[in-house]
């Protein structure tokens, strides 16, 4: 099942340019790693080496942060859409 | 009522109104607390109040004692509140405020007489937080509250905004306010949950990481240090992202109730919104949050009269939060 995944212009070198692709996948995790896989450049950027999303990366489906719902293990079906976001400052 | 000995007297004890036209759910209460009531004009000035006496309860700062420097990096609010009350103290504050701010936050820390280091657009609220620590770093003898890292910010809203909110909304099920600093919903939300566990805390959020142009990578992200150090990832039960179109659709329904507020008080009515929509029908719920401030400072953004299309580019390259 194909879901949209919106990238942040820091991240968007990696993948051509491109600010929103289609990935396969019914869980963040799935999603991550065919990111990863697809694009070699976005490897290690997103997840770390434990496998675990790393520190200053946000990921968002239909707008809920997923640290608060099921982290990598949080369900997605078609027609959802997924954001990475790096976290910066605000205030 | 009684005179006020000083216009920082009028901090705080800002009025809750119920907004529940605008609920999604009938069920549901929508209560707003508005926070530009302050003298300053936003939330920030409890914060900017709290971590000045806390620095001269240190014996960091001195009142009337000449040549006194302070140095923050603010996107505006916390800068505009510590503007007026430097003033008032006699305290010298430096700004260090990212170019793409509002016109109206600008001239708000001139009116105060604060001076203004610029740090680059691009970088956001990033930019500005790394150019004040070097220059920290190269002048010992300024004082650096350092809003993003000093316990005295979510110390303001323990002591005073929850409260506040408490104490005229005992009956609230849930609290949404905006993920800046974290100082709000880390002081909120603490005393709330010590009140009632039940209660759950949202937090809001603009995309502000995706808009950021000047990111190099992930790595130059950033995460208040309070928040981390006082468990804030504990404390929060939901964190959602609100996006500028819609943040500035929720800033205009607010003045559909007469609510005149700035543009990150449309995201957060907007969480609240979302969080009013998922409470199961028939389940009664009250749902509270902060308008940070008014609308005044965004007033030459056209946030209201120009077309939404236009007015949603122009947000993104302004930092409204």
């Amino acid at each position: 099942m194909p879901v949209d995944v919106r990238l942040p212009t820091v991240l968007r070198p990696h993948v051509g340019g491109k600010a929103t692709i289609q990935v396969e996948g019914s869980t963040i995790a799935d999603i991550l790693r065919q990111l990863e896989s697809e694009y070699p450049g976005l490897s290690g950027q997103v997840l770390g080496e434990d496998g675990t999303l790393r520190r200053f990366v946000n990921v968002y489906v239909n707008d809920d942060d997923v640290r608060y719902l099921s982290e990598l293990d949080t369900p997605v079906k078609s027609g959802d859409e997924v954001s990475i976001i790096p976290a910066v400052a605000g205030g | 009522m009684a005179a006020f000995g000083s216009v920082l007297d009028l901090i705080g004890n800002t009025p809750l109104v119920d907004v529940s036209q605008l609920s999604p759910n009938p069920d549901v209460r929508l209560l707003v607390k508005l926070e530009g009531q302050n003298p300053g004009g936003s939330v920030k000035d409890r914060v900017a109040l709290s971590m000045i006496e806390r620095a001269e309860a240190e014996g960091l700062l001195v009142p009337g004692k000449p040549d006194q420097v302070l140095l923050e990096p603010s996107s505006g609010n916390t800068g505009i509140g510590l503007a007026m009350i430097c003033r008032v103290r006699g305290y010298h504050l430096k700004v260090v405020l990212p170019a793409n701010v509002s016109i109206e936050r600008r001239q708000l820390l001139q009116v105060w007489g604060a001076e203004i280091i610029e740090s680059p657009g691009a970088e956001g609220s990033n930019g500005a937080v790394r150019m004040a620590r070097g220059l920290v770093a190269d002048h010992p003898e300024w004082v650096f509250l350092y809003q993003y890292g000093n316990p005295a910010n979510p110390e303001a809203h323990y002591r005073g905004t929850g409260p506040e909110i408490w104490r005229d909304c005992p009956e609230l099920t849930h609290f949404v306010a905006g993920l800046g600093t974290s100082g709000t919903l880390l002081g909120v939300g603490r005393y709330l949950k010590e009140q009632n566990p039940d209660v759950e805390l949202w937090a809001v959020e603009p995309p502000s990481g995706e808009l950021v142009e000047g990111l190099r990578n992930l790595d130059d992200g950033y995460i208040p240090p309070i928040f981390e150090e006082l468990g804030g990832a504990e404390l929060l039960d939901r964190k959602t992202i609100v996006r500028p179109r819609e943040s500035i659709e929720w800033t205009r329904r607010l003045v559909e109730v007469g609510v005149f507020a700035g543009i990150s008080a449309g995201a957060t009515l907007a969480g609240a919104v979302r969080c009013a929509a998922q409470v199961p029908a028939g389940e009664r719920a009250v749902v509270v949050t902060v308008a940070a401030d008014g609308g005044w400072k965004y007033l030459s953004t056209g946030a209201w009269t120009d077309d939404i299309d236009v007015v949603t580019e122009r947000a993104k390259s302004i930092i409204y939060f």
